[in-house]
């Protein structure tokens, strides 16, 4: 059954990781929904966190593929536990000041923010999960969004 | 001088250049002969090589020709084959036979120049990213942007070429990181830690594996280039015997199991045996060996094995459960598993089943039409085979002659067969042997090559003239690229779309004009008489067979179907 996985790579903070990395999904024909990358708790490591979908077969051999890289020193299923995956936008709406009530109340609602205002624009920071920032994209629609970025998601496992 | 007294030598701590710890580096890791071609990046690196004594270089005609011998020795050997080439066109003229290497695990640290560092990345003249190009077919790749990590960067690389599953792994070094000084320091130890392959294998899987082998009626082994990269060869006849398993071995896997034995079955897949193919058709119990179920073996993997149990033991995880669904898994070093296995390894209920597949063998052996007319490619291969008392080291190139050197040249020793399995990569076949009798002086190498792929690395004639190696070059001459022939008369309907060789050199001339022997035969009394005189000239020899040109290659299973639906042609 295809779902969706979130896996932790841990890997050497090297040039060319990111591309090992990438270029194995791409030759494997492994999807990547989502990669993000960044510095880890130990000094020379990073860790990426992967969305993809696939069945389990798929994530054993994406698991095991993972492994035979000699800059991957670890590869944790994530969603294989509980965890937390939270993902940050940034969307611009166009936003002339009658129309503003409206749209802050939606923006408290969801425990958003807006985090610039110019004469016709505002720009809302919105954190969560990829389902939450989704919902808030869609109520962002009728406002008429003219520029949106999203982080991707990052991810970990709840407790110790 | 004593190889203590170099040793001692070597590891002296001298401030020294990177070209010079590159070569330093080189000989403490135990190479013998270097492949290579040089050009502006490695300058350097040619220049401390310029009357060094200890130091031994090949110059090849291609870079090509350089990897593929460095592959041959790797092959022959067990140990890593090393090649040299310059930036940009030298690098990449390595590629094809750096995923030659990848494809049959076979360990090569191959080391190119670059641009200096301060000059990457703007297309400088000769510029080639040539880590980024090859990422996808070696095992890993070093960028070396200091000259103080060159030794350590050789180091790791030899460690990783060579253990676990084996490949080629590059060194790119930049021209100022060759010409910079350093104090020379060589590790002793490799400590890599995203790298530790698993080696010793599981006690509770291995039991698990014998326990499945004491109820199979109908167990087959399939065993693969695996078996001979461990030198797990002993250990495999130990196991088949033991167990009474047939063995089928792939093209990789040919010597890794005795030809002569009488649980061999022959090879199985698009040209396997009848009963090789019969056999994995109908086994309750497959045990894959240091083989990664290639599509020329499974052919229609959904039809594969369909009444079988599949365990597997290798030494990559990866491969398990990568094509075939399976039930035993065994991951480790093949030679460990089975010697770990043989401690406690009893015999299947399988006295039945090998007197089944006996009677197979004996009711479809491979065979074909001969003929007194035409000189027949399978008849030349027996003839060497005869003439060379089945010991020889053997390198083919891609094609019908290659499947005809794998049927019916019979090995009996594992690293003498070597041949492009997994990229099937033509011009291949010759240049591997020079690398082939380098590292094996007074064997007999024979290589056999089809008119097309010959005439893809025939340069390398050049090496074998002035070095004097003495491989004996057997060129199965049909006219035409065989084996694209034969798919387009069976698949395409006799649809032949350019494959005729008209216009290649005379080879006999062509030998002669690199100053090496040429011989001619048409028909088999001069088949026999030219390859007697080649064996008996002590230099490099070129021998020319002209065969049946519309000869096919039989049994063939076509592509998307199932092994069970062989084509058997002439053979029967
Ligand atoms: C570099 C490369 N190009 C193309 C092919 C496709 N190919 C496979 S076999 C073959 C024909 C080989 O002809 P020849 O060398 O004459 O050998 P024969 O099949 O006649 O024995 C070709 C073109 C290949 N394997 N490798």
């Amino acid at each position: 059954m295809t779902k969706k996985h979130t896996i932790a790579v841990l890997v050497n903070d090297q040039p060319g990781v990111l591309q090992r990395v990438s270029g194995l999904f791409g030759r494997r024909g492994f999807n990547i929904e989502s990669i993000t990358v960044g510095t880890s708790e130990e000094p020379g490591l990073s860790r990426m966190i992967i969305v993809t979908t696939g069945d389990d077969g798929t994530l054993e051999q994406i698991q095991k593929q993972l492994y035979k890289l000699i800059d991957v020193i670890k590869v944790i299923d994530l969603s294989a536990n509980p965890m937390i995956s939270r993902e940050l936008a940034l969307i611009k709406v166009g936003a002339e000041p009658s129309a503003r009530p409206e749209l802050f109340a939606v923006v408290d609602t969801f425990r958003a923010s807006v985090v610039d205002i110019s004469p016709s624009t505002v720009i809302v920071q919105v954190v969560g999960d990829t389902e939450k920032i989704d919902a808030m994209v869609e109520l962002m629609k009728p406002y008429g969004i003219l520029q949106l970025t999203r982080t991707g998601v990052t991810a970990m496992t709840r407790g110790a | 001088m004593d190889s203590e007294e170099l040793r001692t030598r070597l590891l002296k701590p001298d401030v020294i250049s990177g070209s010079e710890i590159l070569l330093r580096s080189l000989l403490l890791e135990g190479v013998e002969c270097v492949f290579g071609y040089p050009g502006g990046a490695v300058l350097y690196i040619y220049d401390a090589m310029h009357g060094n004594p200890d130091f031994k270089h090949l110059l090849t005609r291609h870079e090509q020709g350089a990897i593929h011998a460095a592959d041959g020795y790797a092959r022959s050997t067990g140990k890593v084959g090393v090649c040299i080439a310059t930036s940009g066109p030298g690098a990449t003229n390595l590629v094809t036979g750096i995923a030659t290497a990848y494809m049959d695990s076979v360990p090569l640290v191959v080391i190119t120049g670059n641009v200096a560092t301060t000059f990457i990345g703007t297309d400088a003249f000769q510029e080639a990213d040539i880590t980024g190009i090859t990422m996808p077919i070696t095992k890993h790749s070093y960028l070396v942007r200091d000259v103080k990590d060159l030794s350590k960067t050789i180091r790791e690389a030899f460690h990783i070429a060579n253990t676990g599953r084996k490949g080629p792994v590059l060194i790119d070094i930049p021209k100022d990181v060759s010409s910079h000084l350093t104090e020379f320091q060589y590790p002793e130890e490799v400590n890599i830690r995203g790298y530790n392959p698993t080696v010793m294998p599981n006690k509770g899987q291995v039991n698990k594996l014998l326990q499945a082998i004491e109820e199979a009626e109908r167990p087959v082994i399939l065993a693969g280039g695996g078996v001979v990269y461990a030198g797990a060869h002993e250990e495999l006849l130990e196991f088949a015997q033991k167990t009474r398993i047939p063995v089928t071995t792939t093209l990789l896997g040919l010597g890794g199991f005795p030809s002569g034995n009488e649980l061999w079955m022959g090879m199985p897949g698009m040209h396997g045996t009848w009963t090789a193919n019969t056999a994995l058709q109908n086994c309750d119990l497959l045990i894959g060996i240091g083989a990664r179920f290639d599509d020329r073996v499974t052919m229609k993997v959904s039809a594969f094995a369909p009444k079988a149990k599949i365990a597997h033991i290798d030494v990559d995880p990866a491969e398990i459960g990568k094509t075939v669904p399976t039930a035993i898994p065994c991951v480790g070093d093949v030679k460990m598993v089975l010697e770990l296995a043989n401690q406690k390894a009893k015999p299947a209920k399988s006295e039945a089943w090998i007197q089944q597949v006996n009677e197979w063998k004996a009711e479809h052996p491979l065979s074909y039409k001969d003929s007194e007319e035409e000189l027949k490619p399978q008849w030349v291969v027996e003839m060497i085979h005869r003439q060379t008392n089945g010991d020889a080291f053997v390198t083919t190139d891609v094609g019908q002659h290659q499947m005809w050197a794998a049927q019916y040249y019979r090995f009996n020793h594992p690293r003498r067969w070597i041949s492009s399995g997994g990229l099937g990569t033509m011009g291949f076949g010759f240049p591997s042997a020079i690398g082939v009798q380098v590292a094996n002086p007074d064997a007999t190498v024979v290589s056999i090559n089809g008119d097309g792929g010959m005439q893809m690395c025939s340069q390398e004639l050049a090496i074998c003239a002035i070095h004097n190696i003495p491989v004996k070059i057997a060129v199965l001459n049909n006219q035409v690229l065989g084996m694209v022939r034969q798919w387009q008369e069976i698949i395409h309907g006799q649809r032949f779309s350019h494959i005729d060789l008209a216009g290649s050199p005379d080879f006999v001339k062509l030998a002669e004009a690199y100053g090496v022997k040429g011989l001619r035969a048409s028909n088999k009394e001069e088949a026999d008489a030219a390859w007697q005189e080649a064996m008996n000239t002590p230099g490099p020899v070129l021998v020319e067979f002209v065969v049946r040109r519309d000869e096919n290659v039989y049994p063939m299973v076509q592509a998307g179907t199932s092994i069970s639906e062989m084509i058997m042609g002439d053979a029967e």
